[in-house]
């Protein structure tokens, strides 16, 4: 495992311990994949400049 | 061939045909081949025979028997229907009570004269592009049934394309009406974001969420649409604005409409086929013209995280409860959506601001956008990985490159087959600006019927 896999890994069993989660060993590689996949796409959106004034679209109407 | 829906209701309206004759041939077809598709996870026969004995009584008192009078109909398991749990694709919603009421797009539908058969297979929880379920096993392609029909509405994608029903609903987050669309050779309609109700439906992630319709002919696609559309005080996001029939506006053309094919983002990584299939409708509507959605990759990476975030969020008890009773491809998922940081989501909420102003500003320009709606033609079910970009990635994760930019915003699309002359079906994305259906629809009419877009029987 590469360095970022392991932190990735110690990232996971803590994130899941505070959660309540079990994460059992035959499911840590792929968990750790698909959490790679998706703090891939967050460094994508966020390297993104936004005006600190953009509301987020998400949904409500009073 | 099977009729279409259009062509049944116009039968049993003229009397040329019952709808309890309909019935009995629909239930019997579907006793045949469900078998060999796995489409249907429950079949209501007796409701279905009552409704259609209801229906021919209406016609010979000489009652107005509605537009879609007769039609044999079934629906994505997390769409309630009385009387039966509202699965969702998983093995943890068969321990939830029935369904007290039927979903508003089904009491809609019936309305119009239509008649459910049945609930449908799909991937656990809709978290799914593949249509695999390990509770229920997979959907199968009926264009070959070593590969998948497409997620998460796979049953939906199987029953119309098999010809077991000519009209299915489905849902729709990130591609999963578009992507059973494609992989099934079938037309499909994901609306606009808060056109149809989607209350008595189990949810995914709330600001994604859609119901649509699947069908073998555009025409059934708007009849379908026509009838469910109507404000809904039970779904929140359901718009407050009057249905705007598209059936009447099919046959106007597109001689006036500005259509353009969408570059950059949406050429990277599509297959000849996908190219193959963009380009013989660019043609065949003269769409010369090219257009850049802007950051249409941020804007499938925000989708991407507000779905694993938000998925998560939806079924964090249950994942702490229940992790083992989970479909093992979803579980993975949902745990490292788990682990997302709350800051990226909220950066994804804002980009959407951004993202959808920009693209908007796209449709003063133009009054339609053709994209690929799968980067592949259907693999084989259990295939894990695929060729994006000349990288082998997951398969799962990444099957929704081209739908999600463009649901991410809840604009309307209708997804077209376009089968090549010989091997499997695949089908392009008609993308219209928000709350015009309409033009999606009557592009998707005119490469009907130029017999460009085409939904044929697979042989037996």
């Amino acid at each position: 495992m590469t360095n970022e896999d392991d932190d990735l890994q110690r990232f996971i069993e803590a994130g899941a311990r505070l959660l309540g989660l079990t994460v059992r060993p035959e499911w840590r590689d792929a968990i750790r994949l698909h959490l790679s996949i998706s703090l891939q796409h967050t460094k994508t959106v966020s390297e993104f400049p936004l005006p600190d004034e953009t509301d987020p679209a998400s949904i409500f109407s009073a | 061939m099977i009729d279409t829906a259009s062509d049944i209701a116009a039968d049993i309206a003229a009397r040329r045909r019952s709808a309890t004759d309909t019935i009995e041939a629909t239930l019997a077809r579907i006793e045949r081949d469900n078998p060999k598709l796995n489409a249907f996870t429950a079949v209501t026969g007796a409701r279905a025979r009552a409704r259609a004995a209801a229906i021919d009584a209406a016609i010979a008192a000489g009652k107005p028997a509605g537009p879609l009078a007769g039609v044999p109909f079934a629906v994505k398991n997390l769409i309630d229907i009385a009387g039966l749990q509202t699965l969702a694709g998983s093995r943890i919603n068969r321990d939830h009570p029935p369904a007290d009421t039927d979903a508003t797009v089904v009491s809609r539908l019936e309305a119009a004269g239509a008649i459910l058969v049945g609930a449908l297979n799909m991937g656990e929880y809709a978290y799914d592009f593949t249509g695999e379920n390990c509770h229920y096993d997979p959907a199968r392609n009926p264009h070959d049934h070593t590969r998948m029909t497409g997620g998460s509405s796979g049953g939906s994608g199987g029953a119309v394309a098999g010809g077991l029903v000519p009209l299915a609903l489905g849902s729709d987050t990130n591609g999963s009406i578009r992507v059973p669309s494609s992989f099934c050779g079938i037309f499909g309609l994901k609306p606009t974001y808060g056109r149809l109700s989607r209350a008595g439906s189990f949810p995914f992630v709330s600001s994604l969420d859609h119901l649509g319709p699947l069908a073998r002919s555009t025409r059934d696609l708007a009849l379908a649409y026509d009838a469910m559309q109507g404000p809904d005080s039970g779904d929140p996001a359901c718009a407050d604005r009057p249905a705007e029939p598209a059936s009447l506006s099919l046959e106007q053309g597109t001689a006036r409409l500005r259509i353009a094919r969408a570059g950059g983002y949406f050429r990277g990584g599509a297959s000849d086929e996908a190219l193959a299939a963009l380009d013989t409708v660019a043609a065949a509507l003269g769409a010369e013209r090219e257009v850049e959605v802007p950051e249409a990759a941020r804007a499938r990476a925000a989708a991407y995280v507000i779905t694993a975030s938000e998925g998560a969020a939806l079924h964090l008890d249950r994942l702490r409860q229940r992790a083992e009773d989970f479909d093992p491809d979803v579980r993975d998922r949902l745990i490292a959506g788990a682990l997302i940081p709350a800051v990226a989501v909220m950066q994804a909420h804002k980009f959407r601001r951004w993202y959808r102003d920009a693209v908007l500003r796209l449709f003063d320009h133009v009054d339609a956008i053709l994209a690929p709606a799968t980067p592949c033609v259907a693999p084989a079910i259990g295939q894990k990985t695929f060729v994006l970009n000349g990288t082998d990635v997951p398969l799962r994760p990444n099957i929704g490159v081209y739908t999600q930019p463009i649901s991410f915003i809840g604009l309307p699309v209708v997804a077209v087959p376009v089968p090549p002359p010989r091997g499997m079906p695949i089908a392009v994305q008609i993308i219209a600006p928000p709350w015009r259906e309409d033009i999606a629809l009557r592009i998707a009419q005119e490469l009907e019927a130029a017999g460009i877009a085409t939904a044929p029987l697979p042989p037996n």
